[in-house]
């Protein structure tokens, strides 16, 4: 309860009371809820005079004030941004003295006599649209000029794109990368071809490998110490169906289907029909059923229902002779 | 190398948007959970959780392999925030030995920068509070903070919970403020060295006589007993980075602007002392023999030097 000389941090909203100290905590819950809302009450009576003392402005949504800058001081989230060191063509265009110009969106196009984009899509002055090259005396014969002019193009870009990695690379070393470029090591190995780069092993992979090395012990691989998260090898192979010890008097079904299915194997093998009526019988159903669907396709609506007569009304080439 | 870019738009605005700036963003808070959470512990996230609704992410797996208070068990944190680009964390567990621990963390490059252990008692929902509706407070709108008592001040764990707990609801730090926002308030009562009571209430502006409204504070959110149990402050060298402001314009010295003149500077040009200069050896006064004898020897000198 002592005097309100609060220490207030208007920027972040905050008040802080270095005076009070608890002699003795209140027994009761709800005693030391009120307290601390009395408390609580008039630190932010406090914080509300001096905010509503600032400089307001009027808007739509009410009274807007400018808060000052917090003095409690909390850490960044992230690092400052660094400078980004010169690229080769700012320094040199440093030294030369060399500014910016600004250039037109729209550039003035020759050959079609009218006003076109300077950049992208149909672009003015395009190396590809040129139709005609005058020969120089200096050419060879037997030079494409054009394709000599692509190439040269293409070379342009090559060379740009190893200067633009060149910067960035400076520029990452520096520890200012632009947020939205990464740079991408595709290494090869010194000696060899692509080929020679081992391949990742996938999962599976790896699962069936160490399931091959397991199988391959002694034991099986019942008792290998498995690693955290390596899971129990499956059985994979061929397990064999027991009938069950009791299933009522004499022969039980189970058993009788299973010497019945050995007979039948048996008796088939040794017989001498060359048909095997229950094939026979399929094979004679699904030709049916298909034959019935390609009837149906080919003459739809066939329920008795007169059909018109179908005349194409194309004309047919008839040679009027003159 | 290879360059790798964005190859539209948008992804390249979403990865600007998460670039490191001059002025920052507002803080994001993962909330997650370790292996085995208790119902006090599970209703105290999700209340964190809908107190910062906006800017903030919850996880709802549990995650076995984070202890941040050991070495190793930081890893899995910071991929989180990297991928979730949240820079406040709230990492709930239980177990006999610390039940009800929330461990309220900061990073900085997403990288673990401080910590503090908090168990969680006497913990009451937002549901078992009764209060008028109309006052409920609105998502995103900026809290008062109110912090009582001297042992935010002098006790080391306390100082540290009061900044963290400042970082964690603080919010937008804006510049212009709408009065007519001001719905909230933190109150965080120091209990005893260990112990904070943390309670958050809406605000009722009533008319006084005069322009400055009359506060009344109605309980309405969560309110838990907060017992601290362990920090973990950040090194010197972190909290040196964390904490540098973007450079002000550096004064520079001895360059004064003129109206008449332009700029004009002062070059201080230090003492000539003559007398104790050395006198060079290429002097042309001496006699051939001698000069190239003595360059002969320098040379030799050098020589044995530089092997």
């Amino acid at each position: 309860m002592e005097g309100s000389s609060y220490q207030i941090d208007l920027g972040n909203l905050m008040a802080y009371d270095p005076n009070h100290h608890f002699q003795s905590i209140p027994s009761s819950r709800g005693e030391l809820v009120n307290h601390c809302l009395e408390k609580g009450t008039e630190m932010v009576q406090a914080i509300a005079n001096s905010l509503f003392s600032l400089p307001s402005t009027e808007s739509r949504d009410g009274p807007v004030v400018k808060l000052p800058l917090p003095t409690t001081k909390l850490p960044r989230e992230k690092h400052l941004p660094k400078p980004k060191p010169p690229t080769k063509w700012e320094e040199f265009a440093k030294m030369k003295g060399i500014k910016k110009r600004k250039k037109n969106k729209r550039v003035w196009d020759e050959q079609t006599s009218s006003w076109k984009r300077t950049h992208g899509y149909d672009r003015a002055n395009d190396d590809r649209d040129i139709p005609i090259l005058d020969a120089k005396s200096t050419d060879e014969v037997g030079v494409d000029p054009f394709a000599k002019r692509s190439a040269e193009k293409k070379e342009r870009v090559k060379k740009q794109e190893k200067n633009r990695l060149e910067n960035l690379k400076k520029a990452a070393k520096a520890g200012a990368l632009p947020s939205h470029i990464q740079l991408a090591a595709t290494a090869l190995p010194i000696t060899g071809t692509k080929k020679d780069v081992p391949k990742k092993a996938s999962k599976d992979e790896l699962e069936s490998v160490a399931g091959m090395a397991a199988t391959s012990t002694a034991s099986g691989g019942k008792f290998d110490k498995k690693l955290p998260g390596e899971k129990p090898p499956k059985h994979s192979g061929k397990h064999r169906k027991f009938l069950p010890v009791v299933e009522g008097k004499g022969i039980g079904s189970k058993e009788k289907q299973q010497t019945e299915k050995i007979l039948n194997q048996l008796l088939s093998k040794s017989s001498h029909e060359i048909l095997d009526v229950n094939k026979a019988v399929t094979m004679f159903n699904v030709k049916k059923e298909k034959q019935r669907k390609k009837d149906k396709d080919a003459n739809p609506g066939k329920s008795g229902k007169l059909k018109p007569n179908k005349k194409s009304f194309k004309k047919t080439s008839t040679k009027k002779k003159p | 190398m290879q360059i790798r870019a964005p190859k539209t738009k948008r992804a390249k605005r979403e990865l600007d948007k998460r670039a490191p700036k001059l002025v920052e963003n507002v803080k994001k808070t993962l909330i997650l959970h370790g292996t085995k959470t208790s119902a006090v512990l599970n209703s105290v996230l999700t209340e964190l959780y809908h107190l910062k609704r906006d800017n903030a992410v919850k996880f709802s797996k549990k995650n076995e392999n984070i202890k941040p208070f050991e070495s190793g068990g930081e890893t899995s944190l910071e991929f989180f925030s990297h991928k979730t680009d949240c820079s406040l964390f709230a990492f709930g567990s239980h177990s006999k030995k610390r039940p009800n621990n929330l461990v309220l963390g900061r990073t900085y490059d997403h990288h673990i920068y401080d910590l503090v252990e908090v168990g969680v008692e006497n913990f009451k929902s937002i549901e078992s509070f009764e209060y008028d509706k109309k006052l409920a407070p609105k998502i995103g709108s900026k809290p008062l903070f109110a912090f009582i008592g001297e042992e935010f001040e002098s006790v080391d764990e306390l100082k540290h919970l009061k900044v963290v707990l400042l970082d964690f609801f603080r919010g937008e730090v804006v510049e212009n403020l709408n009065l007519t926002g001001v719905d909230r308030v933190f109150v965080c009562t120091a209990l005893s060295s260990k112990t904070i009571l943390l309670m958050h209430c809406a605000l009722r502006l009533k008319k006084s006589g005069t322009s400055i409204p009359r506060m009344e504070l109605v309980e309405v959110g969560p309110s838990m007993d907060l017992v601290v149990r362990r920090h973990r402050l950040p090194s010197e060298s972190l909290l040196k980075e964390a904490m540098k402001t973007p450079d002000h314009a550096k004064k520079i010295k001895n360059v004064t602007s003129d109206v008449i003149k332009g700029k004009t500077g002062r070059i201080y040009i230090p003492d000539q002392k003559v007398g104790d200069m050395p006198l060079s050896n290429n002097i042309k006064g001496l006699k051939r023999e001698r000069r190239e004898a003595k360059q002969n020897k320098e040379s030799k000198k050098r020589k044995t030097e530089s092997e």
